[in-house]
């Protein structure tokens, strides 16, 4: 078996409720990605996708069970060193793409490395170009990436989740705000990235054409995980909304 | 980005860069506030040195007499309850007071030491007598406390022991120019008869009026204190010490001494609470300049909470995101206070050209001390800084996941 990147282990997530009483959005997901998988969730809106997304990326911690990063237990680790830790393993690419319109795009894709190392250098701005050059938009590094159309922040934020080389990358709804063509080009982008770097995706989606095309469909209903599907399975991601 | 910049300078100053509209505001806002603190310390700092000048001018900062006597009865008060009555002060020599000044020179803070011989007089000449004020000196040592040489407007500055110098106004009582005689008496019955050498204008008309000068031996033999010296005066480095400096004399040689502060308790209060009153006006006008950016910092860090949350989730650390917030406030605090010292220095600038004395001098003189400058943008930029505490720690404490779901 090949080695897990992340590995979720009866992870519960439990919010306070109105009446006092906590309301458990997830019931005890067991989840594994190995090294250079990728993985389609699926569910529909409330069933828990985007709380799985923050524990998976360590933005939260669960209220039970265990997330492990390449086979060490995150639950012991501080604040500092969990930032450090995400920073390190883990690319972000949201559904609003998220950039930072202060900068422009190769700054962008260089502001993992620079929080990392606290100050610029050569080597950041070549890896910079380099993740650019590879989502196709050498042209437009030096713009400030509000001047950019939907489709090409969307691959400015995944060369920016690859800046540090991450093994997992999570992907929420990147696709969700394109059109059909630009949706197409950012999926091929990642599924480049997949093939020739390694890096596991997690990918979330309503599409299932794109979900058709990855190599494992999740599907997550009201908190827990339905089909550990080994291969995706159409008929199936149709059926969701 | 250059290279020798952290990430969270560049970060602060793109921030800034973006809030355009919301940074010149603020910048213009601190620059209003330090403008008005340097003018205000500058244009104070003038007031004060000059009324103090002119105050002072004749007067020397600390005067040293005899103790006082005191009637020592030879009974126990206690026994019949008599009534004591105090003894009437003659003029007396200080004690030893070559000795004492030698110990008073040496006493830290304390600059010139010279005895004087003063008493009262009458100056006479023809049918014109005035009641003085007989003042001996020595004049190597007397000038450093009073700069009579350059207020002498008639005359030359010359002393000798057959010589005066008068004010003004006496000389115009009496009728008198420089070179004429005139006579001194005193109550106990000396007199002689002096040439007048130079008169003076020490800017007040009383002193004009009163002071007459001779010099020490002069004045000794006119009020029979043959060798002694009836004050010692003192001038001490910095000025506003000159109380606490007389206690330690008073304390150290057993003299009365009275410092400028008591004997103008009036003017001392007036420039103590003019002081005051402007560190109050300079505390105010810092928290104003304080909230301002604080607010425009606290507005920012919601404008960017999704932008934080999206830095926090790439690994920047919580120190990381509140230290960009800390060095905007701090930003807009030193850019302030560089073009807040430059209005401030056009406006000295405009007020030393605008107002001037009939003469065509400057009001009063004005310095604008770099100084000053250096120390509005240390106090504005940690003011900044202080300003941005709270919103960085907001901008810090902002959970990634609820910001960037927001």
């Amino acid at each position: 078996m090949a080695e897990a990147v992340i590995r979720l282990e009866g992870v519960r997530k439990a919010y306070p409720g109105a009446g006092g009483e906590d309301v458990e959005v997830l019931h005890g997901i067991d989840l594994g990605l190995d090294r250079g998988e990728f993985v389609a969730l699926m569910g529909p809106s409330g069933s828990g996708k985007s709380t799985l997304l923050n524990l998976v990326g360590l933005l939260d911690r669960p209220t039970g069970g265990r997330i492990l990063i390449a086979g060490a237990d995150t639950t012991a680790l501080d604040e500092a060193a969990i930032t450090q830790l995400r920073g390190k393993r883990i690319g972000f690419v949201f559904q609003y793409h998220y950039l930072i319109p202060a900068f422009t795009a190769i700054e962008n894709v260089m502001m993992p490395m620079l929080l990392a190392r606290g100050r610029p250098d050569e080597a950041m701005r070549k890896r910079a170009a380099a993740l650019l050059a590879q989502v196709g938009l050498t042209q437009w590094e030096n713009n400030k990436v509000n001047f950019l159309s939907g489709g090409q922040q969307q691959r400015v934020a995944i060369a920016r989740a690859l800046a540090m080389n991450p093994a997992l990358v999570l992907a929420d709804e990147p696709t969700g705000n394109l059109d059909t063509k630009s949706a197409d080009g950012v999926f091929s982008v990642m599924r480049e990235v997949n093939r020739a770097e390694g890096t596991a995706f997690l990918f979330v989606t309503h599409n299932p054409t794109l979900a058709a095309r990855c190599d494992r469909l999740v599907q997550l209903v009201d908190g827990r995980i339905v089909t550990p599907a080994a291969a995706p399975q159409p008929a199936l991601a149709a059926a969701s909304p | 980005m250059k290279s020798w910049m952290p990430f969270e300078v560049i970060a602060a100053l793109r921030f800034l860069g973006e809030g355009r509209m919301q940074t010149t505001f603020i910048i213009v806002g601190a620059s209003i506030g330090v403008a008005v603190v340097v003018f205000m310390s500058a244009i104070l700092t003038g007031m004060q040195a000059n009324i103090i000048r002119r105050s002072l001018l004749s007067q020397p900062h600390i005067v040293i007499q005899p103790a006082e006597e005191v009637a020592r009865p030879l009974r126990d008060p206690r026994d019949e309850a008599p009534t004591v009555q105090k003894r009437t002060q003659r003029l007396l020599s200080i004690d030893q007071w070559q000795a004492h000044s030698q110990v008073i020179r040496d006493m830290p803070g304390v600059d010139v030491v010279t005895p004087t011989v003063a008493g009262p007089a009458f100056a006479l000449r023809g049918d014109a007598n005035r009641s003085v004020s007989l003042t001996g000196i020595d004049p190597d040592d007397f000038v450093r406390i009073v700069p009579l040489p350059d207020k002498i407007v008639a005359g030359t500055w010359r002393l000798t022991s057959t010589d005066v110098l008068i004010g003004t106004e006496l000389a115009t009582d009496l009728g008198a120019a420089v070179g004429d005689k005139m006579r001194l008496a005193t109550p106990n019955g000396a007199a002689l008869t002096l040439t007048i050498t130079g008169i003076f204008d020490l800017g007040s008309k009383g002193v004009n009026e009163r002071n007459v000068y001779v010099l020490l031996r002069t004045a000794q033999d006119l009020l029979n204190l043959t060798g002694g010296a009836s004050n010692l005066d003192v001038t001490v480095k910095d000025l506003w010490q000159a109380e606490n400096i007389a206690q330690r004399i008073n304390a150290r040689v057993g003299l009365e001494a009275d410092s400028w502060i008591r004997t103008n308790n009036q003017l001392f209060i007036a420039l103590n609470a003019q002081t005051i009153s402007n560190t109050a006006l300079r505390i105010a006008v810092a928290i104003c300049v304080a909230l301002g950016i604080a607010s425009v910092l606290v507005v920012s860090v919601v404008q960017k909470s999704r932008e934080i949350g999206i830095l926090r989730a790439m690994g920047a650390s919580r120190l990381q995101v509140m230290n960009v917030f800390l060095i905007q406030g701090g930003i807009v605090g030193l850019v302030g206070s560089i073009f807040g010292s430059a209005i401030a220095a056009a406006f000295l600038k405009a007020w030393e050209v605008m107002l001037k004395n009939p003469d065509g001098t400057p009001l009063f003189q004005l310095h604008f001390e770099p100084k000053l400058a250096v120390w509005a943008a240390i106090i504005a930029t940690l003011t900044g800084l202080a300003a941005a505490v709270t919103p960085a720690r907001r901008a810090a404490r902002l959970d990634p996941v609820v910001a960037i779901r927001g």
